[in-house]
């Protein structure tokens, strides 16, 4: 057995992944991509001077995950896998960065967040892609944009107005965020807070993803309605967010109903998960071994009026905003991905729905709620603008349905169970399906129990060289809304 | 046509329409009341249960720089600690952010925010600011942009963000500032010109939140800049960024 398959959210003790020598990882990895597979995780876990790379490798047809492994020590080498699997190519950038494993034949080892082997970014003169011609010229953007959001840099290599090349430096929101759930292992009230802060736009994503992974680890099932209540927190969230986003779309091309009406209602629906649990963004409500806040027959009824209230406003907002021509005009055929590349740089989430690739972790790697209710998958193909909208819009109504079936799923059930010492040797894989795409924690636990890797990947991760690839051949004034129909996040990427 | 002028009559009005007077959901967590009597275990357990290290003992206290407003010290003390639904709870020095037992909402709200006659004067009608973000998790971006939204429409005040520090009176930083971010921050600080002003927004600028040990951090800016506003929170609530700028500014 070169490889061991287990099912999302299921702990395996360590010594059942098989190890593999290097190249072999490497040459078994490329070759389950190949076969129509999708890398999930690629990553070196050090324990003092040895480094463990683990493969994950998703067979989303089969509801599986395949893992391997290899054990290396620093200033290895292999064969990189980027040029024949250019979704492989940010891993191994971080692998690199991290661990000092070098893929020999990656095309371009840039810092990811931090600067490369150990050298401080800030000492290393960064040479962006460049390119010369007459009338071409650059045009940089970032680390602080225009407006209120997070830093990042954009290097645009531009003919006129036409974009040739787009270049995204992150990092600069890189806050060790998994360097300190190792350190503060033994502080869970800490560790729950903290996963909140990953992305704090995805609160409900990565503390759902995080507690799910502990709960696993410490072998204790919750309780079906703290399942429920999560999985209620978690698609209001999407909700929320493809509504601010439909907003946020129509203000890029002038559209200011749509700008108004969709920004208010996306208010409707936080103000629904500040009566669950006190806060707008859901911070506070779940916990390892369930929930802290339940939902009462009252609550339950003004969640349903709600939900009432968005079905008629949300599919006329969305009617309109659909068939205004100048809005149209804007979406349509614009930052095109097609399908091929989609699935050539792995791509995630809506993004990747609306280019046509059907892949979601709720129907894929059914966890918590979805349990009992399998969710649809829902896939464009035009892989514009347009589709990125449009997907958000029936995806709001999919939520919509699902969120009622999950409200009429709610039993007495205890909200809390107490968090049990997590098994030592332990590792999991937490998936979840969050509003911007697979949100992936890797937990290894050690010989005394205790944390001793999380990797953590937001969908951002997958996404970002999208953007990148859409912009080409666009003009440059359809960057914000290019930009906008992805809404990555710079944290999430940066950690 | 027919259905875009339904759409706009169903919108109709949404704006809140006495942004001063608002109140905040009763489920919200805004000002903490202690009662340190109520507990009558030892309070370093209390303590313990923060994950920001906000609580203190002998006496009971909770500094609003450092707290996420999570409730777990609620849950823990018995109620000897009980989160407000009172959302005004910015200050304008950082030792008024430290709730000590006993301590009503009325007696912080006195001399929280010192309006100054100049800065009434100055930006009273109109202030305009840039906002950086240096490791934020967009959770107080988010809420920052709110507070321009339809709901909210802090436009309506003469105060909004900028593109531009040249453009603007004063830096709104969010996020515990990272060491990628520490640079970018300063210039941009530097290039607004004099008299400006600074805004802390959320637990992580004024104290590093939960990212406090981080060492992937660069607090020296921060830490030596004057700070003329504090607004705490995980994130503020819009309500509660938009009060203190008023109150910092004057307006009554």
């Amino acid at each position: 057995m070169n490889w061991i398959e287990i099912k999302n959210l299921q702990a395996i003790p360590l010594d059942e992944i098989p190890r593999l020598a290097l190249d072999d990882l490497r040459n078994q990895t490329a070759e389950k991509i190949k076969s129509g597979k999708r890398l999930v995780q690629f990553f070196g876990d050090t324990e003092s001077d040895a480094i463990t790379i683990y493969a994950i490798v998703a067979d989303d047809n089969n509801s599986k995950l395949c893992i391997s492994s290899s054990k290396t020590k620093p200033e290895q080498t292999y064969c990189s896998m980027t040029p024949e699997i250019p979704s492989a190519s940010l891993f191994e950038r971080e692998l690199y960065e991290l661990c000092r494993i070098t893929p020999e034949g990656h095309p371009w080892l840039k810092p990811v967040r931090k600067g490369v082997a150990g050298i401080d970014r800030s000492e290393i003169p960064y040479r962006f892609f460049s390119m010369s011609g007459e009338e071409v010229h650059e045009v940089g953007v970032g680390p602080i944009h225009a407006g209120i959001i997070e830093p990042g840099h954009f290097r645009f290599s531009c003919h006129g107005e036409k974009i040739f090349h787009l270049e995204i430096e992150l990092g600069f929101q890189h806050r060790g965020v998994e360097a300190l759930f190792i350190k503060n292992n033994n502080r869970p009230a800490y560790l729950e807070k903290l996963s909140e802060s990953i992305a704090g736009d995805t609160v409900i994503g990565h503390c759902g993803t995080f507690v799910r992974a502990m709960e696993s680890a410490a072998n204790i099932l919750v309780s079906r309605s703290a399942k429920t209540i999560r999985t209620i927190a978690l698609e209001l969230e999407r909700i929320a967010i493809h509504l601010g986003d439909l907003s946020a779309l129509s203000g890029d091309v002038a559209y200011l109903t749509g700008n108004s009406v969709f920004g208010a209602l996306r208010t409707k629906v936080i103000n629904t998960t500040m009566a669950m649990c006190g806060n707008r963004f859901g911070r506070g409500l779940l916990t390892m071994g369930g929930v802290n806040y339940g939902i009462s027959p009252k609550l339950k009824e003004k969640i349903v009026s709600t939900l009432d209230e968005l079905d008629d406003a949300v599919l006329l907002a969305g009617e309109v905003l659909f068939s205004s021509a100048s809005t149209l005009e804007r979406f349509e055929k614009t930052g095109i991905v097609e399908k091929e590349t989609t699935i050539e740089i792995g791509m995630v989430g809506p993004a990747a729905r609306a280019s046509g690739v059907a892949i979601d972790v709720r129907a894929d790697h059914p966890f918590g709620g979805y349990e009992y209710f399998p969710v649809h998958k829902l896939t464009l193909d035009s892989g514009d603008v347009f589709a990125r909208a449009y997907i958000r819009f029936v995806e709001i109504q999919q939520s919509l349905k699902i969120l009622r079936e999950q409200l009429n799923n709610l039993s007495e059930s205890e909200l809390k169970k107490t968090l049990a010492a997590l098994q030592p040797n332990r590792f999991v894989v937490s998936l979840t399906e969050g509003w911007r795409g697979e949100i992936a924690h890797v937990l290894r636990t050690d010989r005394d129990g205790k944390i001793k890797c999380l990797k953590i990947k937001d969908p951002s991760f997958n996404n970002w060289l999208a953007v990148a690839l859409a912009v080409r051949e666009e003009g440059i004034s359809d960057f914000p809304l290019c930009n906008k129909s992805f809404n990555l996040s710079y944290c999430g990427f940066d950690l | 046509m027919l259905d875009l002028i339904k759409l706009r009559k169903r919108h109709g009005f949404q704006a809140i329409a006495d942004v001063r007077n608002a109140a905040v959901m009763e489920t919200h967590r805004g000002f903490p009341i202690i009662d340190e009597t109520k507990y009558t275990d030892d309070w370093q357990k209390v303590a313990d249960v923060c994950p920001t290290k906000a609580i203190t003992t002998h006496p009971a206290a909770i500094d609003l720089g450092k707290c996420i407003f999570c409730g777990e010290c609620e849950r823990a003390s018995n109620g000897a600690i009980r989160f407000s639904n009172d959302h005004k709870i910015a200050a304008s020095k950082k030792e008024h952010l430290v709730i000590a037992s006993g301590t009503t909402y009325a007696e912080y709200r006195a001399s929280a925010i010192e309006a100054r006659e100049k800065i009434h004067s100055m930006f009273g009608r109109s202030l305009k600011l840039r906002q950086v973000s240096a490791g934020g998790c967009n959770g107080c971006e988010m809420e920052l942009a709110a507070c321009g939204n339809v709901n909210f429409d802090m436009g309506r005040f003469g105060i909004d963000f900028v593109a531009s520090p040249r453009h603007a009176d004063g830096i709104v930083i969010t996020g515990p500032i990272t060491k990628n971010m520490a640079l970018a921050l300063s210039d941009a600080y530097k290039s607004i010109s004099e008299p400006k002003i600074v805004i802390a927004v959320g637990a992580c600028t004024i104290s590093g939140g939960v990212f406090a040990d981080s060492g992937e951090t660069n607090r020296e800016f921060i830490n030596t800049v004057k700070i003329d506003l504090f607004i705490p929170g995980c994130p503020p609530h819009p309500l509660t960024i938009i009060n203190a700028i008023l109150d910092f500014i004057g307006k009554k």
